[in-house]
């Protein structure tokens, strides 16, 4: 490790950072590499938490870092600063020469072609300023009123773990030694509140419920965010256990995100080319019933999943991944695209260090026709589930089991609450017996699914 | 005073330490710190016996915390300029509406310690010698079993180097060294794969992956997981007995009681345990403590991040709740001692109570008896994460490696399943409590917050009498017995 030194001191906000990123492509070029990536983020942040109506915390910052990867030939190596100066860019573009020099020659190795990289053109509808428009006192008003108004909704609501208001704003280059230099700015905030109610026994629960947008003017009402989280922690107060049983599992909006999820690891091109996935191979065949079609947007205007182009620079595309129950595509970025003898579907993901990954764009499930209501109407015993606990998924064996909290259906409507159950069966099965979507869906961030019935889950209690 | 890290090579005074601090408090506030941090790490991934990915990093900045009340400001920079930290210690203040408080005039330092005392750290090593070590870790796996066709080996370290000053006169430095070394693999059959992963480390130097725990051992026990998976049986649903295995099983206490008992959720009543302390929480066969001291663990640290030096805290005695895992803000609150458990990711985090090492002491039984003890349950040996809603208790760790237990004998391995519990009440229904007590290898990632931190667990062999186990199994368990 050499050491940083006083120079550090000499940062000046305001550098071009498209300049400084195409500028350390090209001194890698100079410096012997055969190609060459820079990233560069920068980005601020507020954040407040109000907690029993009182200022719990105030948070203000801005930062950014910068990553460079290098190649030589078939070796690639990556370095990361926090540091902009010119002694700390050198040093972190000299180590990346240096270590490409340890990696292995990988035949698949590399930038995307030259004729793959740009940028989707016009305004993608992703950068207000507004997110940061209100004073100071308006923010904590926002996050304050969210609580109030969980607080004040039912006696039986005592505490809160407070209402929050966050707001963000980040700006993103990339360039190579293509000749590409892209740029995004993007803007978020959003309103949250987590109240906690107590039953007369002392028992507590908490739920949670925000909202979250690009821009203010679409943020929802803290009064309507306070409500829905005070409504969603009620309903959970006085919880049974149930008897281990087989019975039909629905899944609301929030939780069947998570279904969407596991997809999205089972098609994840780096699982696939390691048969990581049991998806893997399975191109072209049915892996769920008829009524499943899901679609990755990385172009949808306002989307949380949006970028005119991806980690590596290569404009972002809708992908039809399931189409009526058959796999269509993978999603894939450069490296693993070239694995599978396939072509990237823009999904690459590139944080600062490291060789990128793949995620998502907008990415969700077509609904159907019904709604949520009707969907639970058929069921004459059931469990609706509305939070998942802990991680229990083997994307190599599709084996599924988690913990879960909910209502229990009975006569086709939501009668009491349920926890600490666990929801079992196998992912391979799960696709297709998923037997009814209702038509309810709705953009929270980057994944969205409507609500789901899953039939032939193995539901574990008492 | 020790290694002035900060004063070596960004040219930082007293001087200068004592004019941020002034701005941090110039609106009053009970106290204020500033964290500064240079963090340089390294990692190196195995794939296909390829090295494929290698990269190294710098990150580096301050973050400044002005406590009013109940209230936190907090701001942070990654330019170490003076002005970059005054401003930030000037946004910092706004939380508080007073007069200035008086200046701070000279600092105390903390008693040095040393936990970790590695002479060179593995981030200055030879990066040769690291990328042996995922390829040996490669090889090995594969050398296991002609059925083992995917491996990666993984490598990674760091080196963090902070200094905490706070307006009560604090100062504290501290270099904290991580490695830790990963293999996971996929075992293949006509039609069938399973999963293994093994690792491990702490603070340590290099010379623990050649001496102690080389990358052959973490190796081997990936694969043989991987292999033992292929042939695993349905795991069955409901409640029934269940044996936790030493070591890495001891994320059963973390996510059981160790969250509900961190200080902040119990300041705030949010947590199941609220209100619990004196009061049995488990059977009399019960400790469980919490110690950042242990020498080389991933969980120890000399210092926390608020400066305070780390301890043994008795969270649960003979089954009785003791205390909670505080930092600096809720021990003045709650007027309790300060445990030394603040913690945060980065500079960029304010910090709050969390676990270190945290582990049941070691009973009297025998292993084997706890097993034959068992007529109908499961024996699980390793475990994927857990999770916990503090609120209502409610918590769930993922069995990786498994077995059934038939008449008091280990029987067949089982599929992963998700066990689930509630937390105040799951340590009193532990029967036996073995004389086996282990940590786990050093592989721990605690979130809180949104806030990651290396932690430890530990655990002899215990029985709990019920659990719920989530598995698949159409029957009961007498189906099992074909």
């Amino acid at each position: 490790m050499s050491n940083p030194t006083l120079e550090t001191r000499n940062l000046k906000l305001g550098t071009d950072l498209k300049e400084l990123a195409a500028d350390v492509v090209g001194r890698a070029m100079t410096g012997g590499a055969t190609a060459a990536e820079c990233v560069v983020r920068e980005g601020d942040e507020f954040s407040t938490v109000v907690r029993l109506g009182q200022v719990e915390t105030l948070k203000e910052s801005g930062s950014r870092a910068i990553g460079v990867r290098v190649f030589f030939g078939k070796r690639s190596a990556s370095t990361y600063s926090s540091d902009f100066s010119r002694a700390a860019l050198d040093r972190m573009l000299t180590s990346a020469l240096e270590l490409a020099k340890i990696t292995s020659e990988d035949p698949n190795a590399g930038i995307p072609e030259f004729s793959q990289l740009g940028s989707i053109p016009g305004d993608l509808d992703l950068y207000y300023e507004d997110v940061y428009s209100l004073p100071g006192e308006e923010r904590i008003n926002y996050a304050r009123l969210a609580e109030k108004t969980a607080l004040d909704y039912d006696p039986r609501i005592k505490n809160s773990e407070g209402g929050s208001f966050d707001a963000a704003t980040g700006y993103k280059v990339l360039a190579n030694s293509h000749g590409f230099v892209g740029e995004f700015r993007r803007s978020y905030c959003s309103v949250a509140v987590a109240p906690i109610a107590q039953d007369e026994k002392g028992a507590m629960q908490r739920d949670y419920w925000y909202s979250v947008a690009r821009s203010l003017a679409r943020l929802e009402s803290p009064e309507g965010v306070g409500k829905v989280a005070a409504e969603r922690t009620l309903r959970r107060l006085g919880a049974r256990r149930v008897k281990t049983a087989h019975l039909p599992v629905v899944l609301d909006p929030l939780v069947a995100n998570s279904i969407l999820d596991h997809i999205f690891e089972g098609v994840n091109g780096d699982s696939v080319y390691r048969g990581a996935s049991f998806l893997a191979g399975k191109l072209g065949q049915k892996i769920a019933g008829d009524n499943v079609t899901v679609i990755d947007d990385g172009t949808m205007p306002g989307g949380f999943g949006t970028s005119p182009f991806d980690g590596e620079g290569v404009p972002t595309r809708r992908t039809i991944v399931i189409e009526n129950g058959v796999l269509k595509s993978y999603l894939l970025n450069t490296y693993t695209a070239r694995k599978l003898g396939l072509q990237t579907t823009a999904n690459a993901s590139r944080g600062l260090a490291g060789t990128p990954g793949i995620g998502p764009g907008n990415y969700f499930l077509q609904p159907g026709t019904k709604p949520p209501k009707e969907l639970i109407a058929g069921i004459p015993e059931g469990l609706y589930v509305t939070e998942f606990l802990g991680h229990g998924v083997n994307l190599v064996t599709g084996d599924y089991s988690r913990g879960a909290s909910g209502l229990w259906i009975s006569g086709g409507e939501l009668t009491y609450p349920v926890e600490e159950i666990t929801v079992a069966g196998n992912l391979k099965e799960m696709f297709f017996n998923i037997s009814d979507i209702a038509s309810d869906l709705e953009f929270r961030g980057a994944v969205a699914c409507p609500t789901l019935r899953i039939d032939g889950l193995t539901v574990g209690g008492e | 005073m020790t290694n002035r890290f900060f004063f070596q090579h960004y040219g930082l005074t007293q001087q200068d330490l004592e004019r941020y601090l002034a701005a941090a408090v110039s609106a009053g506030g009970e106290y204020a710190d500033l964290y500064f941090e240079y963090l340089s790490s390294t990692s190196l991934m195995v794939d296909e016996s390829m090295v494929k990915s290698a990269s190294q990093g710098i990150s580096a900045g301050c973050g400044v915390r002005v406590l009013s009340d109940e209230r936190t400001g907090y701001a942070y920079t990654d330019d170490l300029s003076p002005e970059r930290i005054l401003h930030a210690a000037r946004t910092a203040a706004l939380i508080a509406s007073g007069p200035a408080k008086e200046p701070i005039v000279g600092f105390r330092e903390k008693p040095a310690r040393s936990l970790y005392p590695v002479t060179l750290p593995s981030v200055d090593a030879k990066i040769t010698a690291k990328v042996e070590l995922v390829m040996r870790g490669d090889a090995a796996a594969r050398a296991f079993d002609p059925r083992i066709k995917e491996v990666r080996a993984s490598y990674a370290d760091e080196l963090r180097n902070i200094l905490v000053i706070g307006s009560d006169g604090t100062f504290a430095e501290d270099s904290q060294p991580l490695a830790r070394m990963n293999v996971s693999c996929i075992a293949k059959t006509d039609g069938n794969s399973a999963r293994g992963s093994a690792g491990g480390g702490g603070r340590v130097a290099l010379d623990f992956f050649f001496a102690e725990k080389t990358p052959e051992y973490f190796a081997k026990e990936a694969a043989r997981q991987a292999i033992l998976q292929l042939d695993a049986r349905e795991a069955p649903a409901g409640e029934m007995e269940v044996v936790l295995g030493p070591g890495w099983p001891g994320v059963l206490l973390h996510e059981a009681v160790g969250h509900g008992l961190e200080a902040d959720f119990n300041r705030k009543k949010t947590s199941a345990f609220a209100g619990l302390i004196g009061k049995r929480v488990a059977s009399e066969k019960c400790t469980v403590v919490d110690n950042g001291t242990m020498p080389w663990r991933r969980g120890s640290l000399n210092l926390d991040d608020e400066g305070q030096p780390t301890q043994e805290t008795v969270l649960i005695e003979n089954g009785i709740l003791k205390g909670y895992l505080s930092d600096k803000l809720s021990s003045r609150l709650m007027g309790m001692a300060d445990t030394g458990n603040g913690r945060r990711e980065s500079y960029e985090h304010i910090p709050m109570p969390r676990m270190t090492n945290t582990y049941l002491l070691a009973g009297n039984d025998d292993p084997q008896d706890i097993i034959r003890s068992v007529k109908r349950g499961i024996y699980a040996v390793n475990f994927g994460g857990g999770q916990v809603d503090i609120t209502n208790g409610k918590f769930v760790f993922s069995a990786s490696e498994a077995y059934l237990i038939e008449d008091g004998v280990i029987t067949a391995p089982i599929k992963g399943a998700t066990l689930i519990g509630n937390g105040p009440d799951v340590l009193t229904r532990v029967s036996m409590v073995g004389n086996d007590l282990q940590l786990d290898e050093g592989v721990g990632t605690c979130g809180k917050d949104g806030q990651a931190v290396p932690v430890g667990v530990g655990i002899p062999t215990i029985k709990v009498d019920r659990l719920t186990v989530g598995g698949t199994a159409k029957r009961d368990m007498g189906g099992f017995m074909q």
